[in-house]
């Protein structure tokens, strides 16, 4: 059985150069390789998106030749090889991961990712079960570890029925985390959670905005480099509001009532066709992750809180509060919507998680 | 049992080959055998929403029984209890729905078993008395999917273990061959079958049954091969409702079983659904057809011909004789007799658990006259008649 976990093509660039820009401003850690070392995983990101896996291993392998205990390449790495079908070196980059970082997350989540393409679910569950106990609210590796429960359900109910269902369609789809910058923002939720501690030779990017991903978006924290050259800085929005906000307003309650009701097609329906969608995957693909995790079983609820809405000609920006509902999970992130008016009604253009 | 002058027999005269007996030691056995305790376990901790716990039982139970399906089956909720809300026993999306109801049905018969176990001072009321050399006897419940060992304890039944069984696809009351039903009556085991002559389907060994017995045939009852037996070795356990009219154990059960089981001697009782009597009405019942069974055998040493002939049925038949013909022949031959020593010795009493009020009587025959001595194992099947 082919186990597919999910490719999600983040836009990692905005996010590293971002985070770069976090770092270089920490000005004590400024180090003689980090240009260097900067350029080189830049670039083996953008040529493992570029499908160049070759190229990207050997670039990834200079960044770390300069800084070899780098959780940034390192992870990148895995994700290579992963990309690569090289599971068991995967393994072994991510593992390594998870001992000297206890703390993160998302290599665990990758590694139960792998895990699962094994078919070892019950690593893939302990890997996930760490991976929640270092970050409960971490939304990826809930929804993973739901997926693995469904998993190891499903190979007991084979047993006994005597039945082989995994040729059966449903297959379950597990969300490889694409990046590590999530782990260094946390959401209010988790402020009595200590920061995660790194060696002084490895600084955390430390991104100004919250990245926790939600249900919806998986993995990706918010780029919000690129937020600002598209959203209006919030200094500018506070200009008109109503009427044309309340018909915002609108659109954001009815897309969340469209979600909690689990209507995919007036759900979809919200958003633009020009629709950045999160992991820059194409429309069809997005569409059908979306169908596919709306249409799980558990009924989903979505609420809106604290919503506000700045509207600038044919695009507005609606910022508010996300609570999130369904089966076991429950998280409330702060999200932002950019809309645009297409044809008389406004149109989801981008969504993103932090403020 | 009414009193003696209202109970005639009918049916007599049956030679068997009594079967050698075998002197097993006195071991007795009080089992909680098989997973129950373990099972009840697990939903005793669902019940408390201690679903943690109760996986981790879950997972006991399946390292001591890899097969037991119904095991795997919860082990499933229980994980997918941590994805999602369950709605149901068995939630296994685009599953055979006769396989899961089929798993349901076994655990609640496995459950509502070991919860409602026999109180200790009721019997089987089938099992009237046992003779001497009858060690064990064995009833089944099929309703209750259940199968119970008595030990016989100086005539007195005391319960030893109870099984969980499968039993017919299409019930009970068995006819003809093919009708996937078990029959239900009072047997005895005939032979033992063991597993290197036999195909895995049977698991650890089978043991035939008198199926059908004279009383079937009388009523027109016929097939063959009804077994108790094991289990394929793909599975730990079978649906309630699983054979071709077979009584199918576990094998650790069958093995257990196995080791009380005499050929020719233990009775193999199944019912649908066993009575249950107090221990003073069992006695009672017992003290009045022995009383009967007395007077029919003092009557016949009496020469007092037709008061002997009042203890038999008009609907009595011995071999292709029927009532008339064969009194005719009794008066005969009584009437050349001095005198007439009857001993009935070993006497067994079982109680036919189906529809028919009837209790087969069998036992040892030592008949002693001024002309013709013999010595016959004897069954007879007593019913209850009102008037003459």
């Amino acid at each position: 059985m082919a186990e597919k976990y999910n490719i999600m093509t983040l836009r990692l660039r905005p996010l590293l150069s971002h985070s770069l820009t976090a770092l270089l401003c920490t000005g004590a850690l400024m180090l003689a390789p980090l240009p260097a070392w900067a350029d080189n995983v830049q670039e083996a990101t953008r040529l493992m998106k570029q499908g160049q896996l070759g190229p990207a291993l050997e670039k990834t392998e200079q960044a770390l030749a300069a800084k070899p205990k780098d959780a940034q390449a390192r992870f990148l790495k895995g994700l290579i090889l992963t990309e690569m079908g090289k599971q068991i070196d995967a393994i072994a980059v991510f593992t390594k991961l998870t001992e000297d970082y206890p703390e993160l997350p998302e290599p665990y989540n990758n590694l139960a990712v792998l895990y699962a393409q094994q078919r070892q679910f019950e690593k893939a569950k302990n890997a996930l079960e760490m991976a929640i106990r270092t970050h409960p609210s971490y939304a990826t590796a809930h929804e993973n570890l739901g997926d693995i429960y469904a998993r190891m359900a499903s190979q007991a109910y084979d047993k006994a029925l005597q039945i082989d269902s995994s040729n059966a369609s449903a297959q379950t789809k597990l969300s490889m985390i694409r990046d590590l910058m999530s782990v260094s923002a946390r959401p209010t939720t988790l402020a009595a959670r200590p920061a995660p501690t790194k060696p002084s030779a490895n600084p955390a990017p430390a991104p100004a905005t919250k990245a926790e991903p939600t249900p919806v978006a998986k993995a990706e924290p918010a780029p919000v480099a690129k937020t600002e050259t598209t959203v209006p800085a919030s200094s500018a929005a506070d200009t008109k509001q109503a009427p044309e906000g309340n018909e915002v307003e609108k659109a954001v309650r009815d897309w969340a009532a469209a979600w909690s009701n689990k209507d995919v097609k007036a759900y979809l329906a919200a958003y633009a066709r020009d629709f950045q969608t999160p992991g820059g995957e194409a429309r069809d693909t997005w569409e059908a992750e979306r169908t596919r995790r709306i249409n799980k079983p558990e009924p989903i609820q979505v609420g809106v809180e604290n919503l506000q809405v700045t509207v600038e000609g044919d695009r507005a920006t609606a910022k508010f509060r996300q609570n999130y509902k369904s089966g076991k999970l429950k998280t409330a992130a702060s999200k932002t919507m950019v809309f645009v008016k297409r044809d008389g009604r406004w149109l989801i253009q981008q969504e993103r998680v932090g403020s | 049992m009414g009193a003696a002058a209202r109970i005639r027999t009918f049916s007599v005269a049956l030679l068997l080959a009594a079967g050698s007996v075998l002197a097993s030691p006195a071991e007795r056995t009080y089992s909680d055998s098989g997973p129950e305790p373990l099972l009840a376990g697990v939903f005793a901790q669902i019940e408390q929403n201690r679903l943690d716990a109760a996986l981790g039982q879950v997972e006991s139970l399946i390292k001591a029984y890899p097969n037991f399906r119904l095991a795997h089956l919860v082990k499933g909720d229980l994980l997918l209890a941590r994805a999602r809300p369950l709605n149901t026993l068995g939630n296994a999306a685009n599953a055979p729905q006769d396989r899961l109801a089929d798993l349901r049905e076994e655990a609640i018969a496995r459950l509502k078993a070991y919860r409602d176990k026999p109180q200790a001072d009721y019997v089987p009321r089938y099992l009237l008395q046992m003779h001497p050399e009858q060690k064990y006897a064995v009833v089944v419940d099929t309703q209750k999917s259940r199968l119970y060992l008595y030990q016989n304890a100086n005539g007195q039944p005391r319960f030893v273990a109870d099984y969980y069984i499968s039993h017919g696809k299409a019930g009970t009351d068995k006819v003809r061959e093919g009708d996937k039903k078990t029959p239900i009556g009072v047997y005895h085991v005939t032979a033992s079958l063991p597993r290197q002559k036999l195909t895995d389907f049977y698991g650890s060994g089978a043991f035939p049954i008198s199926y059908p017995n004279e009383w079937d045939k009388r009523h027109g009852r016929n097939s063959h091969g009804i077994w108790l037996h094991g289990t394929s070795s793909d599975t730990f356990s079978r649906p309630p409702k699983a054979s071709d009219g077979c009584v199918v154990l576990a094998n650790q059960d069958l093995d257990a079983l196995a080791k009380k089981l005499q050929i020719g001697t233990t009775p193999v009782i199944i019912s649908n659904s066993i009575e249950w009597l107090s221990l003073d009405d069992w006695q009672a019942e017992r003290t009045s057809l022995s009383a009967s069974i007395e007077a029919w055998r003092s009557d016949w040493e009496s020469l007092d011909t037709e008061k002997y002939l009042a203890h038999y049925s008009k609907r009595f038949q011995s071999g292709k004789q029927g009532v008339e013909q064969w009194s005719a022949q009794k008066r005969q031959v009584n009437a050349g007799k001095q005198w007439i020593k009857v001993g009935a010795a070993n006497i067994s009493m079982f109680r036919n658990p189906g529809r028919e009020e009837m209790v087969v009587v069998t036992f040892d025959q030592d008949y002693r006259s001024s002309n013709l001595s013999n010595v016959m194992k004897k069954r007879q099947y007593w019913v209850k008649e009102d008037g003459i």
